[in-house]
């Protein structure tokens, strides 16, 4: 019978099924973070369990590191306990740990595929939503709770349920300006925050095929914004490319046996999907957020939508009190809305290529008077490349920050937040209420687009750069 | 983990759809080491003024609403973040059960792990809940029948056979996976057969 990728990996996964469809199924890596790690070490303390294999568990601190100089150790003192704790359990329990000053740490999805921790195939689960991000390499990749990071601790395995199988296609090419981000935002903008909900997706089509490793990971990131724990990408040569060589990656023979197996890592012509969406990639402008959930996106060219043009009650609620806090009115043009921070980095847009990107736009230009805009590469190896290749400079002579790698301004839980009231254009994943900071307000937008917002201090354009 | 069988409580309503986790347990609280204690903190910025002064017209700090152990509110609820924080901070308020018309993956998962029901049922038994919480009366959820009763009515709803042991004998399910030892022993020596550059140390 035909299989889609998930089917296969799901199967290559199941150690055991119950009649009633649950299953234990083998993780085969796990990352650990400092925020939703210490609860689930405590808990195998008491109840006297082992981590039955440290190997396959990596841990990095990146929710509370500072993004400052980080010599003088961490100043907030829940922050530094939370980190010393993963420390201390790292050790008892024997798992490797990128720690604070390593410059291997970074942003717990950025560092798994740097160091080849994440392969195709394989199960991959962290106390996180956007392990998704891994998804990219054709590996079933998904956030889990604490209790369930415990769970994988003790057993190396999770209870779980089969998903259905969603095959979103995103066919022909991308105008020029339009990149990875734009076409995720696209996805979640036309299905909705919850339209992948109960689903495993697979990103696939022409415009997939053409995107780098990188930009994959990107689109594969924001699947949980669409309500999909897991959104994956078959390999291919890029993906084999991309991971040759890497530190973690299979050696020798064994490289050999694994690219023969990863070239099997695909949806079988004829198989069936549970549903299936096409989008078309000429239809994708540069977007932004202009609410307070993901799925509120708009083209660039386009205005803040009215809800007095909303037939549904209950969204129409939803879309009022999303323009109350964002401070917006209806049919305001979206290039008109003032910026007052930029935020470049998080698991979403924190890699080489993203500041790559990103510097070219900026390169010989100032940033407005009126903003303040920081850099925070998603690890400490992106940093020291984009060092080597003199980006940090070219940011730094615009007239951003350029500071160490973590999760950041993201989420917030180090110092990098917004006031009440500040408006950012930033690459990260969620414009909820609060995120960034409270009274915080967020558009999601792609590096280039970031840039854009930039120089000009206001929400703009990035093909008129 | 605690045992759930019935629940007795004047529901909350909160007609909010997408509530994220971030709105449920925002992060400054999830620097804690501990599950305990975070029921203070359950949905603070919609609790609490930016000076920490309580927001009176917020329906968990209204009577008798402030002591619900059932909590209905608008569909995709607790979308983003896996944070368990969200679980653990609805439970230490109280909250046993929460009733909407759709819920994220993740979230849906983890409360099960913490003694605590999420029913999923159509939008218009939510509808009607909703306005049945104004009395002020009690409802009644019984997770054997797998009913929701309140006053003269009987709402059935669908829940997971396993989960629902799971809840209602307050298993641990990681002993339960651990019983199943010698089948993950089994399943290890295949992977290092056919896949042995998967396990890093053999």
């Amino acid at each position: 019978m035909s299989k889609t990728l998930y089917d296969k990996i799901w199967e290559n996964h199941l150690v055991h099924k119950q009649d009633d469809g649950t299953c234990l199924i083998y993780v085969d890596r796990h990352l650990v973070h400092e925020v939703t790690s210490p609860q689930a070490f405590e808990g195998l303390r008491l109840q006297k369990r082992k981590v039955r294999r440290p190997e396959l568990t990596l841990a990095v601190p990146d929710h509370n590191v500072p993004t400052t100089d980080r010599s003088k150790g961490i100043d907030d003192e829940e922050s530094r306990i939370q980190v010393e704790t993963l420390r201390k359990n790292c050790k008892e329990f024997g798992v490797e740990l990128f720690d604070v000053n390593d410059k291997r740490q970074g942003i717990v999805h950025i560092i798994g595929p740097e160091q080849g921790f994440t392969q195709p195939g394989t199960v991959i689960v962290c106390g996180d939503s956007h392990t998704a991000t891994h998804g990219a390499f054709g590996s079933l990749a998904f956030g889990i709770g604490t209790s369930e990071v415990e769970h994988v601790l003790a057993t190396q395995t999770l209870i779980q349920k089969k998903s259905k199988n969603l095959r979103i296609n995103v066919n022909g090419d991308l105008p020029k300006g339009v990149t990875a981000k734009d076409v995720i935002l696209k996805i979640i903008g036309t299905i909705g925050t919850a339209g992948g909900t109960g689903y495993v997706v697979e990103f696939a089509g022409d415009v997939i095929k053409n995107l780098s490793m990188e930009e994959r990971m990107t689109v594969c990131n924001m699947t949980i914004e669409a309500g999909a724990r897991a959104g994956l990408i078959a390999p291919d040569e890029k993906t084999f490319k991309y991971l040759e060589g890497k530190t973690m990656s299979p050696k020798g023979k064994n490289w050999k046996k694994a690219l023969e197996f990863w070239k099997t890592l695909y949806s079988d012509k004829d198989c069936k999907f549970d549903k299936e969406v096409n989008i078309e990639g000429k239809d994708i402008e540069p977007l932004v957020t202009w609410g307070t959930s993901p799925q509120d996106v708009s083209p660039i060219t386009g205005v803040v939508p009215d809800p007095a043009n909303e037939k549904n009650e209950d969204r129409k609620m939803a879309m009022e009190r999303s323009l109350e806090y964002m401070g917006l009115k209806a049919n305001t043009k979206i290039s008109d809305i003032k910026i007052d921070k930029i935020f470049i980095g998080s698991c979403t847009n924190g890699r080489i290529e993203d500041l790559r990107l990103a510097a070219d736009l900026l390169k010989g230009k100032k940033i407005s008077s009126n903003v303040s805009a920081m850099v925070v590469p998603g690890s400490g190896l992106v940093k020291e490349q984009a060092e080597k290749e003199g980006l940090d400079k070219i940011f730094k002579d615009a007239g951003f920050e350029w500071r160490e790698p973590g999760c950041s301004m993201c989420l917030g839980m180090n110092p990098d937040q917004l006031k009440p009231k500040e408006r950012c254009a930033s690459t990260s994943n969620r414009n909820f209420e609060g995120r960034q900071g409270r009274g915080g307000r967020t558009h999601l937008v792609s590096p280039g687009m970031a840039i854009a917002a930039a120089i000009n201090g206001h929400l703009a354009d990035v093909r008129k750069i | 983990m605690e045992k759930f069988t019935n629940l007795k409580s004047i529901p909350s309503y909160l007609s909010l759809q997408n509530i994220d986790t971030d709105m449920i347990i925002p992060k400054q609280f999830l620097k804690t080491i501990k599950r305990t204690g975070l029921g203070k903190s359950l949905f603070y910025e919609m609790r609490y003024d930016e000076n920490g002064k309580v927001i009176e017209d917020f329906i968990l700090n209204k009577v008798p609403y402030n002591k619900s152990r059932i909590l209905l509110a608008g569909k995709n609820f607790g979308c983003g973040s896996s944070r368990e924080h969200a679980p653990w901070a609805l439970s230490d308020f109280g909250i046993k059960c929460v009733i909407s018309s759709s819920f994220a993956d993740i979230f849906y998962n983890n409360c099960f792990k913490n003694g605590i029901l999420p029913i999923k049922i159509e939008e218009q038994v939510v509808v009607e809940l909703s306005e049945y919480s104004k009395r002020k009366e009690e409802i009644e959820i019984d997770l054997e029948k797998q009913e929701i009763k309140y006053g003269n009515k009987i709402k059935k709803f669908e829940v997971d056979s396993f989960k629902k042991k799971c809840l209602i004998e307050g298993l641990d399910d990681i002993a339960l996976s651990l019983e199943k030892t010698s089948q993950i022993d089994n399943f290890e020596k295949k992977i290092k057969e056919n896949s042995p550059w998967l396990l890093k140390n053999d």
